[in-house]
């Protein structure tokens, strides 16, 4: 493994989240990863669960929903529609968390190839500085479990 | 960090940063300390309005302020960000192990070569 170094979260407004990494890897490559459920279902589940199921429909229009479970047996579902598709290159979509429905965002990823080296950009835009909050919080215990309590709890507390 | 409902104070470093002209502060005095009729000058805004905002930095520990003379110096404690910067961190945490991943699945599909389309 040549990579890495670990992924640079900034917060470029009030309602954007952005993830910086590089990837020692063709983008054709790290695309296929990002795109292909076979391949997403063995890294987006970064050590919190089990995938139950990754569905890609990838053309403008198209759907897609991840499916997690935790050790406890708590379902942890995303889904959206793709916007925007151009291979190797860009993705745009919506992104819904299905425990907090009301808050959907729109993510663009982009993938910047240099010396076979590639930097994946992925840029969330949340409509509320809430939701963008709730969703960086839910990121904020290592253990999943933890993050959907504060992410209810950061739900409930909306609806005051 | 356990921080779930925050005070809707600005006593609070992640209030007091919301506001966009704290911020613009906050990234000017990150260049060295200054007074505040620089920063005045630096982000074109009226004075008393600059003091109003330094006076909120300063309530959450995030500007320092010394008398050098006749004048008065304010400088950054990015200490008081921590909170902010720890938040944040548990984000990375997940993308990071997620990349983690996803570097073992690229390996792979380098090793592939040629027949991986």
């Amino acid at each position: 493994m040549t990579s890495t170094g670990t992924a640079t979260v900034t917060l470029p407004t009030d309602e954007q989240i952005m993830v910086v990494r590089e990837f020692d890897a063709p983008r054709e490559l790290v695309f296929r990863a990002w795109t292909e459920p076979d391949l997403v279902r063995r890294w987006w589940h970064a050590n919190r669960g089990e995938i139950r199921s990754i569905e890609i429909d990838l053309r403008v229009g198209g759907r897609w929903r991840y499916v997690m479970v935790t050790p406890d047996g708590q379902e942890v579902a995303f889904h959206g529609v793709y916007r925007e598709v151009v291979p190797g290159e860009r993705l745009v979509a919506t992104e819904v968390y299905e425990g907090m429905p009301d808050a959907e965002a729109v993510t663009t990823v982009t993938f910047d190839e240099q010396d076979g080296r590639t930097t994946a950009t992925l840029l969330v835009q949340h409509a509320r500085k809430k939701h963008r909050d709730a969703h960086v919080a839910s990121g904020m215990e290592d253990g999943l479990q933890d993050a959907l309590d504060l992410l209810e709890q950061v739900a409930q507390s909306l609806e005051r | 960090m356990r921080r779930m409902a925050r005070a809707a104070t600005t006593a609070d470093v992640f209030n007091a940063v919301a506001e966009p002209r704290r911020r613009a502060i906050v990234d000017a005095l990150a260049g060295g300390e200054r007074p505040v009729t620089a920063l005045a000058q630096e982000l074109a805004l009226a004075q008393p309005q600059v003091s109003k905002h330094l006076r909120v930095l300063r309530e959450v520990g995030l500007v320092a302020v010394r008398e050098a003379g006749r004048r008065r110096l304010y400088r950054l404690d990015a200490r008081a960000l921590k909170p902010i910067h720890d938040w944040v961190a548990g984000y990375e945490r997940l993308w990071s192990e997620r990349f983690e991943q996803l570097d073992a699945v690229l390996d792979e599909l380098k090793t592939e070569g040629g027949d991986a389309r």
